[in-house]
C-alpha cells in the first residue's frame, strides 16, 4: 500500500506515525510544504522571545525519527491532484503516485488588502521563516504595530512584549480575543495590557502603510482613527484561511475548508484531509467547522490514518478548546462559551483581581466554558463538556459557585452513576484497534 | 511488575502532607500551590479527595503536546521533559481529568510522575489514605472493578464515595 501526505504538520506527522504503526510493511511519504523538519507553528512564539532556539519548535526532536520509522519525508509543494489516475504532482513536476492520499496542508495567513501591505517590514507570524525575520526586526525598544487582537495575534503579542519590543496592537473588533471569549474576559486581557504598556487600540482598522521618514522608523502605519504611528515592524494576525488552492478541479470539495464524512473521507475516492484545512465536525454543535487547534489537528490525523489503512474509525467530533497567555494573564476558553442558545450561565467576577469563571449549562450539562487567571485543573472543564455527564444537583451549586468545579468533578465524574465503561463515552483516537470506535472513559 | 497509586478517600483526613511531600520532592519548597497531588475539600461534607494523574492509557496530554515534551516511560508514567516543553498549556486544557498544571514560577507544566517510582505523597500519608501497590488489574478490569465498586458505594454508603486505584501503565 502506497500512502502520501501532504502537509507536515501536527495532522499530517501524527497520520505518517499511525499507519507505520497499523501498517508496517506500507511505502509512506510525508511532504512538507516549507523546507524544513516538521516543526509546530504554536511553537513560533516562544522561539521569538529565546525561550526555545530552532530544534524545540520541532514536532519530533530526533533528527532521525521519520528515517527509523521508515517514513520518507519530502518538501516541496503540491502543484496539482489527478484522483483518477491516483497521482499528485509537485510544483516542480514530479509525480507522486499513491494508493490512498492525505491533505493535511492547514491554513495560510490572510494578508489584508491594505496599501503598502507589501513593504519590507510586514510580516505574517506564521511560518519559522516569518520567525527568524520577526527576530531581525523586533529589537528591544522597537516600535511594532501588530495588526489583529484574536487568539493568534494575542500569543505573537506576548512574544514581542518578551523581546523588549514598543507594541501597539490594532484590532478591528471591539474587544481582544472576540473569538475565543466574552467581553468581560477580552475586556480584562485588553487592561492588562494596557497596564504592561502596550497600547490596545480597539474598533480600529489600518487604513494604509507608508514609508516611514527620513532617520526614523522605516513604516509608518494609517489608523482609521486619522492617527500615524511609526514601526520597525508591522505584525500580521488577522486570520487564516484553509491552504486548499492545489484542489481545484480535482474533485476534492472545498467549502470554507475542505468538506469531509464522518470518517474523514473527502468528496474524491481515497483522498482523506485532516487538520486546518478541513471541515471537521464540532462536537458542541454536531455541524462541520474549522477547528484550527493542535489537538483537533491530531485527533484528525490518527482517525484519517485509522480510515486510510481500512480500520473504520468514526469521528465524533473535536472540542474547540484554546487557552492563551497574554503577557502572564492566562485565559481559556471550551466548547459553547458563547452559552447554548437556551440555557443558563454561572459567573465569577474579579475584575481588579483579573479573575473570571463563565460556565455555560444546557439542562444540567456543562457545554462551554471561560477562565480568565485562573488555570489549576482547568482540564476538568473539558472533560465534563466533552462526555457531557449530568451534573444533576451540582449544576445549581455551579450556577452560584463556579469555583467549585473541583468538587462537582470528583462527585459527577467519579462517583457511582457515570463512571466506568458505562459512563459516557468520550472521543478519543485510540493507538490499539479492533475495539470498534470510540474508547471508555 | 506494574505498580500504582491507589486512593482511599475514606483513609483521608485532608491534613495535606501529601502535597507537602510532594511540593518538596519535586519543586524543593514547601508550596502546596505546586503540588502534583491536591486534596479536594468538600467544605460542605467534611470529607477530602487526594487527586492525581491516573497516567491515563490515552494520555490526552501527550497528544496535545506540540512538541513532544510529554512521553511515556516503561512503567506506562507520563513523564514531562523540562528541556523540551515550551510552556503552552495546551495539555492543561487538553487532559479531560485536570491533572496537568502550569507552573508559572518556571513557565512549564507539571504533572505527576511517581516520583520516578517511589511516590513522595505515598510515603508521608499517615492514614494510608494513598499507597502505592502493585497494579493487579490492568486496563478494561480495572474500569469495571472500579465500576462496581462506585456502584457498590452508592448503594451502601451514600452516592459518590470515590475509590478510584491509579494505577500507571494502564486505562483510568
Amino acid at each position: 500500500m502506497k500512502y502520501a501526505i501532504l502537509g507536515a504538520g501536527p495532522a499530517g506527522v501524527t497520520a505518517a506515525e499511525t499507519l507505520r504503526n497499523v501498517d508496517p510493511e506500507a511505502s509512506i511519504t510525508l511532504v512538507g510544504g516549507e523546507p524544513e523538519p516538521p516543526y509546530s507553528r504554536m511553537a513560533l512564539p516562544y522561539f521569538i522571545y529565546g525561550k526555545i532556539d530552532e530544534g524545540g519548535t520541532h514536532l519530533r526532536q530526533d533528527p532521525l525519527h521519520y528515517n527509523r520509522e521508515n517514513i520518507r519525508y519530502l518538501t516541496g509543494r503540491c502543484g496539482g491532484i489527478d484522483a483518477q489516475a491516483k497521482r499528485l504532482y509537485m510544483s516542480g513536476g514530479e509525480a507522486l503516485e499513491y494508493d490512498k492520499l492525505l491533505i493535511a496542508t492547514g491554513a495560510n495567513p490572510i494578508m489584508p488588502p491594505i496599501p503598502g501591505a507589501h513593504l519590507e517590514g510586514v510580516e505574517t507570524c506564521w511560518t519559522l521563516d516569518d520567525a527568524r525575520n520577526i527576530l531581525k526586526l523586533a529589537e528591544k525598544g522597537s516600535p511594532v504595530v501588530l495588526v489583529g487582537a484574536g487568539f493568534i495575534g494575542s500569543i505573537i503579542l506576548e512574544a514581542l512584549y518578551l523581546r523588549g519590543c514598543d507594541i501597539t496592537v490594532v484590532e478591528l473588533a471591539p474587544r481582544m480575543v472576540a473569538r475565543m471569549m466574552d467581553e468581560t474576559a477580552g475586556g480584562m486581557l485588553g487592561r492588562w495590557c494596557e497596564a504592561k504598556g502596550v497600547r490596545v487600540l480597539t474598533r480600529t482598522r489600518v487604513a494604509s502603510i507608508k514609508q516611514g521618514a527620513e532617520g526614523g522608523p522605516r513604516l509608518s502605519v494609517g489608523l482609521s482613527s486619522g492617527i500615524n504611528i511609526p514601526a520597525d515592524l508591522v505584525v500580521m494576525a488577522v486570520g487564516v484561511r484553509s491552504n486548499t488552492g492545489f484542489l481545484v478541479g480535482s474533485g476534492v470539495k472545498v467549502n470554507t475548508g475542505i468538506a469531509v464524512d464522518d470518517y474523514l473521507q473527502t468528496t474524491a475516492p481515497d483522498i482523506y484531509a485532516a487538520g486546518d484545512c478541513c471541515e471537521g465536525v464540532d462536537l458542541s454543535t454536531g455541524k462541520p467547522d474549522m477547528l484550527a487547534i493542535q489537538p483537533v489537528a491530531v485527533e484528525h490525523g490518527r482517525i484519517a490514518a485509522l480510515n486510510m489503512a481500512g480500520h473504520k474509525h468514526r469521528h465524533r467530533g473535536s472540542l474547540n478548546m484554546n487557552v492563551l497567555d497574554t503577557i502572564g494573564l492566562i485565559s481559556s476558553s471550551f466548547g459553547l462559551w458563547q452559552g447554548a442558545q437556551v440555557g443558563e450561565t454561572g459567573k465569577l467576577v474579579d475584575e481588579g483581581g483579573y479573575k473570571y469563571m463563565k460556565l455555560e449549562f444546557e439542562g444540567d450539562k456543562l457545554v462551554g466554558a471561560q477562565c480568565v487567571g485562573m488555570t489549576d485543573h482547568v482540564g476538568m472543564l473539558r472533560g465534563l463538556i466533552q462526555t457531557g455527564f449530568r451534573m444533576g444537583e451540582w449544576k445549581d451549586k455551579l450556577l452560584a459557585a463556579p469555583e467549585r468545579l473541583r468538587e462537582a468533578y470528583i462527585s459527577v465524574a467519579q462517583g457511582a452513576p457515570n463512571a466506568g465503561p458505562m459512563a459516557p463515552h468520550v472521543n478519543t483516537p485510540r493507538a490499539g484497534l479492533g475495539h470498534g470506535g470510540a474508547s471508555g472513559h | 511488575m506494574l505498580k500504582a497509586l491507589v486512593i482511599d478517600a475514606g483513609k483521608c483526613t485532608g491534613c495535606k502532607q501529601c502535597e507537602m511531600a510532594c511540593s518538596l520532592e519535586n519543586e524543593g519548597e514547601f508550596n502546596v500551590a505546586k503540588s502534583r497531588i491536591r486534596v479536594f475539600d468538600f467544605h460542605t461534607e467534611a470529607r477530602f479527595v487526594p487527586y492525581t494523574c491516573t497516567q491515563c492509557a490515552e494520555a490526552w496530554c501527550q497528544q496535545a503536546c506540540p512538541v513532544n515534551a510529554i512521553t511515556t516511560d516503561s512503567m506506562g508514567v507520563k513523564i514531562v521533559h523540562d528541556n523540551l516543553c515550551v510552556g503552552c498549556k495546551v495539555c492543561t486544557i487538553a487532559c479531560p481529568f485536570g491533572t496537568v498544571n502550569y507552573n508559572a514560577s518556571t513557565g512549564k507544566v507539571i504533572k505527576c510522575d511517581l516520583c520516578g517510582g517511589k511516590p513522595a505523597c505515598s510515603d508521608a500519608c499517615p492514614t494510608g489514605a494513598i499507597t502505592f501497590q502493585d497494579a493487579e488489574q490492568g486496563g478494561f478490569d480495572k474500569m469495571k472493578v472500579w465500576a462496581a465498586q462506585s456502584a457498590n458505594a452508592a448503594t451502601h454508603e451514600g452516592p459518590n464515595t470515590p475509590k478510584a486505584s491509579q494505577a500507571s501503565g494502564s486505562g483510568h
